[in-house]
């Protein structure tokens, strides 16, 4: 079920493309978020769907009917803006209420609507507090309940987690989820955070220069994304340089300049001399130490560069004979043992042939 | 660090000094019990009680008055209307235009509003002529503090309010208004101050029927600087203090100068 479908939006402003003729569907009750670094046109977009903003060309509809020229207060759409735009004059219970007023809900309902919302968001102690006595959290909270108080069609959240610490940041996207689950009111997320967009969503766009890129399920775009910019985009990754130099039905052959030859599956819309890059994740990556016998036919000697011990995880940047720098993720997971190579080392670097992509530019 | 602090300390003690003494001394004799200015003869109320019975310094005070107080009722409307238009269009020759009667000398103000009543619109000088003068110079002071109050908010406040349901109009009687009440505020207060003790736009717009406060004190000490005027002086004075005063309490950019 379409709730929200976006056709061929294009916003300029003056020579700059914000957003390129953008085609999207949103489905109801789904989380769905659009990452991508800033200018890359998702606040533009997001501004568009809110009424904010009008496209130059193209159109905006919700359940099936034209919004595209329709003023913000008309649509059932609300924003939980990046600074949360708390009114600064009202308390946090007024704050809550301005919705159903607008909506000239009966004043009786209205206290009552709004006393059971402020509980919900834990709150009800600082119902009577102004905006400015309040932590970044709880006013976070009134922003997302002031959002969803009279039950839109649609809630936007512009960068909603942005001012808060990296702790308090983790405990909110949980919420976040939960609460979106339990009102089942379709959310659209706007991040340039890509571990937000993947912890939280149900779908991705990763958006670039104005267009969408990729949008996929976030385990999709993570392990196959389609293209240069979403693979470096999402996450770390390894980038090869890489040229196709022989093609079958079923397989072809790639140059890659630091590593020799390869074969992978053939894949649709690849031809004979494409340039392309391949790329491996750095936690697919395995490193052993040379005396180990191999088992894959993708084995390259290599010498430990420099090492990133984060706790969990270490990060070993390792050179191979020919030059070429990969990035290893081991898991520091035997207990005691807080890393397994010095700089120095030589070493074997392996994958297997399922974690090497190749992505034609 | 001692030393400079007691340097800076007593540059400040002589520049207030310099800025008050004339100001105290106009109050002490305000309260002397002789007519001359010369030396201290003993405490008294006479000249406030004197002041009070002059007829036409009291009709005086009431026109200036109801000139301060519709100068700047018209001021605040128009000067906040100027400071939204200012802060909404981002055009550069707006806030140029809106603030440059403030920087301009009082006395070129004075002759062009005197020749535009008298040749352009050809009517008679009286409180009408005042009043628009001195609506005129207030309403840049009003657009500057109300503009500087817009300036130090966040935007996404009133699309916030739009996005939640209200009309443009419900957005500004809801939270615009409210938000920037203060610097309205301000701006009337400085508008009243402006208006009640001004002398040169007000001499060269009055006309010569009614008396107004300022012009009837410079009118006194043509004959000489008698108690009286100090008693006035000192009245005057202290509603000008309580005024900015009262300004600065309800917008703090005016001392923060944000």
């Amino acid at each position: 079920m379409s709730l929200l479908e976006l056709r061929n939006l294009t916003r300029r402003f003056d020579d700059f493309v914000a957003v390129d003729d953008i085609s999207l569907t949103i489905v109801k009750g789904e989380f769905f978020t659009l990452l991508g670094p800033s200018g890359c046109g998702k606040t533009t977009l997001l501004r568009m769907i809110a009424g904010f903003d009008t496209p130059d060309s193209g159109q905006i509809l919700l359940d099936g009917n034209d919004i595209t020229q329709l003023a913000p207060e008309k649509r059932p759409i609300h924003t939980v803006f990046q600074s949360y735009a708390l009114f600064p004059h009202m308390t946090v219970a007024q704050n809550i209420a301005f919705p159903l007023q607008m909506a000239r809900v009966a004043p009786a309902e209205i206290t009552g609507r709004v006393s059971r919302a402020i509980e919900e968001v834990r709150l009800s102690a600082f119902a009577q507090r102004y905006p400015h006595e309040l932590s970044g959290g709880q006013k976070q909270r009134v922003a997302l309940a002031r959002g969803l108080i009279n039950r839109p069609r649609l809630l936007l959240l512009d960068e909603p987690l942005g001012a808060l610490d990296a702790k308090l940041r983790e405990d909110l996207q949980r919420e976040l989820i939960n609460l979106q689950k339990e009102v089942g009111i379709t959310f659209i997320f706007v991040t340039h955070s890509q571990d937000e967009a993947l912890a939280l969503s149900q779908r991705v766009a990763v958006m670039n220069k104005g267009r969408v890129e990729q949008l996929d399920e976030p385990s999709i775009i993570y392990s196959r994304p389609a293209s240069r910019f979403v693979a470096d985009f999402i996450g770390k990754i390894n980038l090869l340089d890489a040229q196709v130099t022989q093609l079958t039905e079923a397989s072809m052959k790639l140059q890659v300049a630091s590593l020799g030859m390869i074969t992978l599956p053939a894949i649709k819309g690849v031809a004979m001399g494409d340039r392309g890059v391949i790329a491996i994740r750095p936690e697919q990556i395995s490193v052993r130490n040379t005396t180990e016998p191999l088992e894959t036919i993708y084995s390259f000697a290599g010498k430990v560069l420099d090492f990133l011990y984060v706790g969990d995880v270490t990060t070993y940047v390792i050179e191979l004979t020919n030059g070429a720098r990969m990035e290893a993720l081991l898991a520091n997971a035997t207990p005691g043992v807080a890393r397994f190579f010095e700089v120095g080392d030589t070493v074997t670097v392996t994958w297997p042939e399922a974690a090497v992509q190749f992505m034609k530019d | 660090m001692k030393h400079p602090n007691f340097v800076l300390w007593l540059m400040a003690i002589l520049v207030y000094a310099f800025l008050y003494i004339p100001l105290i001394v106009v109050v002490v004799y305000s309260f002397n019990d002789s007519r001359l200015n010369a030396e201290w003869v003993g405490f008294t109320l006479d000249w406030y009680g004197k002041l009070f019975r002059n007829e036409e310094m009291l009709i005086a005070a009431r026109n200036s008055l109801i000139i301060a107080v519709s100068a700047s009722v018209l001021a605040t409307t128009l000067g906040t209307m100027a400071g939204l238009a200012i802060h909404r269009y981002r055009l550069k020759v707006l806030p140029i235009l809106a603030f440059t009667p403030v920087a301009m000398p009082e006395i070129l103000l004075g002759v062009s509003l005197l020749l535009f009543f008298l040749q352009v619109l050809n009517m008679t000088l009286g409180l009408v002529s005042v009043i628009i003068a001195h609506t005129t110079f207030s309403i840049g002071f009003v657009a500057i503090v109300v503009r500087a109050r817009l300036q130090g908010m966040d935007e996404s406040i009133f699309e916030a309010a739009r996005d939640l349901g209200a009309t443009p109009w419900q957005t500004f009687r809801l939270v615009t208004l409210p938000l920037i009440m203060p610097a309205i505020i301000a701006g009337a207060l400085m508008s009243f101050t402006l208006s009640i003790d001004d002398f040169v736009i007000t001499f060269f717009t009055k006309g010569v029927g009614e008396p107004i406060l300022p012009i009837q004190i410079y009118t006194m000490i043509k004959i000489a600087v008698t108690p009286e005027v100090n008693a006035v002086s000192t009245l005057l004075m202290l509603l000008t203090l309580a005024l900015v005063m009262l300004a600065t309490r309800f917008d703090k950019t005016i001392l923060h100068g944000r």
